[in-house]
């Protein structure tokens, strides 16, 4: 089951190509670009591993397609994302996050159902991977 | 002979490469480099060759030529304040111009910014400066202070290594261009030769002459809305062949600090009379002596 998570989710995989284009938008917004990697594909897991620090000051793309392909190469299997950081007054906030790297296969998530007071149902969904120890989940 | 034909005009294919030179708006910024940068022959000679390079390149592109982009590494060798890193700025914005550098941006460096203090530091921070400059071209100076062989265990040799990796690899996203006096980066070329085989262009800014540090002082003077009476032209002359002479000479550098003395000594001549109301003329001039009361003039009596 393909996760989708971010922006351009719905779409097929974006090529490098595609990634550099939007990584050179966001640069043009004045955006700082940082790379982060997981392997709990929970989607309300917000605090994924950072792939060194953001970077500030980039001009060109180039920089930030080094650190992704860096980040491939380390971690193959796992969810790799480039975040674009607005610091301007008002938005101090992430404005574009994107997946650009997936592992090979994706179990995808179980429906867990609980019953509780007054033989109520409350539901939650866990991860496949994630039952396994971080670092063995996708090998 | 008849027979000789080119490639291009055999397939009825040609660029017209004055439109191509047109089309990249880069005659200005070379005719501004003559303009504003006095001297510097050689240098101004192999930046118009490298512009012709990369045009006849872009050229040979638009008729299916392909040669692979020109490794564009330079080392600027010369003694202080020649105008290396000037040239530098101006270089960022002709490659930019001529499509070889995408942002034309200049980062200028150091070893500090290079180098880390401890293990494991260097290589991070080397690739954070790489990553900036990339897109544009990476300035550093002094760079012989980046091999340091008395002590075996400096990372400084680390950060080349980084360097050397990126510029033969990564030739497309940036261009290096290392700077320092030019005894000292022989000797560091010499003991770093996968260094100097990377870089293809090796230009030496010559001295100034004293005709030229004048035309410099005077170029200095007008973008500061100075101007030199017939007195302080006359000390300025006599000024420049005995800092020559003197040690530590820094040629357009020092000639920057003995106008910037000469506008310390005018502002406290004109304080003095500061009862008096002054003209826009008055607060434009420097007078002989405010040339003369320098320490030059007093050593030489």
């Amino acid at each position: 089951m393909k996760v989708t998570q971010g922006t351009f989710s719905f779409l097929p995989d974006l090529t490098d190509k595609e990634i550099r284009a939007q990584v050179e938008y966001a640069l043009a917004q004045g955006w700082a670009i940082s790379v982060e990697y997981t392997d709990d594909p929970h989607p309300r897991n917000y605090y994924w591993e950072m792939w060194g620090n953001p970077m500030f000051d980039l001009r060109d793309a180039a920089g930030a397609m080094t650190e992704v392909a860096d980040c491939r190469k380390a971690h193959p299997q796992t969810y790799i994302r480039v975040n674009a950081f607005d610091s301007s007054r008002g938005f101090e906030t992430t404005r574009l996050s994107f997946i650009v790297n997936r592992p090979a296969n994706e179990p995808g998530f179980a429906l867990k159902r609980q019953e509780v007071g007054g033989r109520q149902i409350q539901y939650t969904i866990e991860s496949y991977a994630a039952q396994k120890p971080e670092g063995q989940r996708y090998e | 002979m008849n027979t000789q034909t080119t490639p291009s005009t055999a397939n009825g294919q040609s660029v017209d490469l004055s439109a191509l030179l047109a089309d990249s708006r880069v005659n200005e910024v070379l005719e501004e480099l003559d303009a504003e940068l006095i001297g510097l022959k050689p240098v101004k000679a192999r930046i118009r060759d490298i512009a012709a390079l990369l045009l006849v390149e872009r050229a040979r592109k638009q008729l299916g030529l392909i040669a692979g982009s020109p490794s564009l590494h330079m080392s600027f060798t010369g003694n202080p304040g020649t105008g290396k890193t000037t040239v530098a700025l101006r270089m960022a914005q002709i490659l930019h111009r001529l499509g070889y550098v995408r942002k034309g941006h200049l980062v200028a460096v150091t070893r500090d910014d290079l180098v880390g203090q401890y293990i494991g530091h260097t290589a991070p921070k080397t690739k954070e400066i790489l990553k900036k400059a990339m897109g544009g071209v990476l300035f550093i100076d002094e760079a012989y202070y980046l091999y340091r062989p008395e002590n075996e265990r400096d990372y400084g040799q680390e950060a080349i290594e980084i360097l050397l990796q990126v510029m033969e690899n990564q030739r497309d996203d940036l261009v290096v261009i290392v700077a320092g006096y030019k005894d000292r980066m022989d000797t560091f070329f010499r003991s770093n030769p996968g260094l100097s085989s990377r870089i293809a262009h090796h230009l030496d800014f010559p001295d100034y002459a004293r005709d030229e540090l004048e035309q410099i002082a005077a170029k200095m003077l007008e973008q500061m809305q100075y101007r030199l009476s017939d007195s302080g032209r006359d000390a300025l002359q006599e000024y420049i062949p005995l800092r020559m002479a003197q040690p530590h000479f820094a040629n357009a550098r020092s000639i920057r600090n003995a106008l910037d003395r000469a506008r310390l000594r005018q502002a406290s001549r004109l304080f003095v009379h500061r009862g008096e109301p002054l003209s826009r003329d008055q607060l434009m001039t420097i007078e002989g002596e405010d040339l003369r009361a320098s320490r030059i003039f007093a050593d030489g009596k």
